[in-house]
């Protein structure tokens, strides 16, 4: 039995310490935004972010967790009440699929709390371990840029700043 | 007053005769500049295997920053003394070596002296060049004299001084760079003679496999006993290779040519863009390399073998999981799934106990990709590794490598983890954002299209 911090809340979880994050939180905590592609850290539509940092949350073990704080896609926004960087994403019809985009918006936003204004070029650097099958690649670059201006310009419904710890 | 005039005169002659023997070893003449050649007068033929000699010669690896145009130069390599940066080989006429004859050019390599007759510093090997031959200069003269001529300046050099006075690089001259010393040994074969005078000359495959001394130089007498490169260590390929099963020359030859091998695993770091050039060279160079490293290894000891090897990583008993539970469960969730998956290399990751980076006396290059990972080379089908730097801190990479050493070798515990740990944290990042091209080495060299 671990305490598991996502989303700014604290979880009991009955789980060897070896299971991957990606299983705890889509059949334990039933949050199923971020995905299972390949399983080898390979595709990126598993990130999550942890302390900040985007990570694959299929090769992360339970036993990484201890003490730090986890941040899936629901703990930014709801449908009802979007963070930033969903908006950016909805406004420029960024998904097809849609399968990847989870995992592009939370490396995304991880990039954004960093480095609040980056170039494209830095935005295509950070999001190149992530593959999309779809080809929606120019709109997801939009996507990023227009979160950031949204960040930027405090465009932000005032209970969701859409941070991740 | 005799004596007093002797002594007086003989220490004049002294003073000049020092004075003439430090001009003599100082100055260089500048050499006449040249109208860049047209590209057509060079004839094709010579053209193709210049490019086949800069690629055993690795030459894109400094003269190429990643992301930049080819040759443009512009990479920092790091050195105790300061960074260097290297500079632009393409033919532009005013930032690259478009004014240099073949003459400038070949003394460049044999000598290290520039065409304005400056000293290079010996972060180009022309310690190793200097066995260049006439022909294969000319060659690799007329490859770069057709590639595309790139506006580049150079970087300044970061260096302290006196170290930032060229002058001082005649001194280390002098004391350590040999001209031309490669000789043939006919009784051997041709094609160990062709090995040696490739690695030795060409490949400068010591530059980083061979331990330098206080003043940079590599010590002779530690011919390929390990050495460093951009903050990887280059293991011993001597008697003293850690590799848990020892190379000979059909394992090199495969290694070479493909990037990796069952029984020792991928290339990367600064030796994956030497297999990746190594994979666009004729098959009889690489089997040459091969035929004469085999030889520096020596005999492989009959203890080594691979069965011993094997045995060790059988799956965990259960005392190496006690004394590393942390490691234990990382190893478990984040490595098993694939160096446990069944899977051959390159496509599955390598029996860790086969590893040399595991089994190395210095944890650096298992810390190294631990953290950085082994990103796929693009467009083609290649090994691959997600790196944990993001989702491990420095404390759980420790009781993993811990772990590793533990479970899957006989060798002691390493010391100061956490410090290298770091270190590799922050230079990786900066490695990764410099150095050239492939990150790691194609599964099947013969998908790339033909040069």
């Amino acid at each position: 039995m671990m305490t598991l911090k996502v989303n700014g809340q604290d979880h009991q979880i009955d789980a060897d310490p070896d299971t991957p994050l990606l299983y705890v939180l889509r059949d334990d905590l039933k949050l199923n935004a971020a995905k299972f592609g390949c399983g080898l850290g390979q595709c990126g539509a598993c990130t999550v972010i942890v302390d900040g940092k985007a990570v694959f949350s299929c090769v992360t073990p339970l036993v990484l967790l201890e003490g730090k704080q986890v941040t899936t896609l629901e703990g930014l926004g709801s449908v009802a009440a979007p963070a930033p960087i969903q908006r950016a994403f909805m406004e420029e019809q960024a998904a097809q699929c849609g399968y990847c985009i989870a995992g592009m918006m939370m490396r995304a936003q991880a990039l954004l709390q960093r480095n609040s204004k980056p170039t494209d070029d830095e935005v295509r650097a950070e999001l190149a371990p992530h593959l999309c099958r779809c080809g929606t690649h120019m709109r997801i670059l939009r996507a990023v840029h227009r979160a950031a201006r949204l960040m930027d310009t405090a465009e932000l419904t005032p209970e969701r700043k859409g941070s991740a710890q | 007053m005799r004596t007093s005039g002797i002594i007086g005169g003989l220490i004049a002659a002294l003073v000049i005769g020092g004075a003439a023997f430090a001009f003599a070893i100082v100055w260089r003449p500048a050499l006449a500049t040249i109208d860049p050649a047209a590209r057509q007068s060079f004839d094709p033929e010579m053209v193709k295997r210049g490019r086949e000699l800069a690629a055993l010669g690795n030459c894109n690896d400094c003269h190429t920053l990643r992301g930049a145009k080819d040759f443009a130069g512009g990479l920092p390599v790091p050195t105790p003394f300061g960074t260097i940066f290297s500079t632009n080989i393409t033919p532009d006429p005013e930032t690259g070596i478009g004014r240099w004859s073949e003459e400038a050019f070949r003394r460049a390599m044999r000598t290290g002296v520039d065409r304005e007759g400056h000293h290079l510093y010996p972060t180009f090997p022309y310690d190793h060049f200097t066995n260049v031959t006439d022909d294969d200069d000319r060659a690799l003269y007329a490859f770069l004299m057709t590639r595309e001529p790139v506006v580049a300046p150079a970087r300044a050099n970061e260096l302290p001084f006196p170290l930032n006075q060229r002058v001082v690089v005649a001194g280390w001259k002098l004391l350590f760079l040999r001209p031309e010393t490669y000789q043939p040994d006919s009784t051997k074969s041709v094609e160990w003679n062709r090995g040696a005078y490739l690695v030795e000359g060409l490949a400068h495959c010591g530059a980083c496999h061979t331990p330098r001394n206080a003043l940079g130089a590599e010590r002779a007498s530690a011919s390929f006993a390990g050495g460093e490169s951009d903050y990887w260590s280059a293991y011993a390929i001597n008697a003293q290779s850690p590799a848990p099963v020892p190379w000979d020359a059909e394992a090199l030859y495969f290694y070479l040519r493909n990037g990796w091998h069952p029984d020792h695993g991928t290339a990367r770091g600064p030796m994956a863009q030497v297999v990746s050039n190594l994979s666009s060279v004729p098959a009889s160079d690489v089997h040459a390399i091969a035929t004469y490293m085999a030889g520096v290894f020596g005999p492989p000891a009959p203890e080594r073998n691979r069965e011993a090897v094997v045995a060790r990583a059988k799956p965990d008993e259960g005392k190496t999981s006690q004394a590393h539970p942390e490691g234990a469960a990382i190893y478990a969730a984040a490595c098993a799934s694939c160096h446990e998956s069944g899977r051959q290399p390159p496509y599955g990751g390598v029996n860790l106990a086969l590893s040399t980076a595991v089994n190395a006396p210095d944890p650096r290059n298992l810390a190294n990709i631990v953290l950085a990972g082994v990103r796929p080379v693009e467009g083609e089908r290649s090994p691959i590794m997600p790196g944990f730097a993001a989702s491990m801190n420095d404390t759980q990479v420790a009781a993993l490598l811990n772990y590793l050493r533990s479970r899957f070798t006989s060798q002691p515990p390493w010391h100061d983890l956490e410090k290298t740990i770091e270190e590799a944290r922050r230079t990786q990042t900066a490695f990764l954002q410099t150095s050239a091209g492939a990150r790691s080495a194609p599964a099947d060299p013969a998908q790339r299209d033909k040069p």
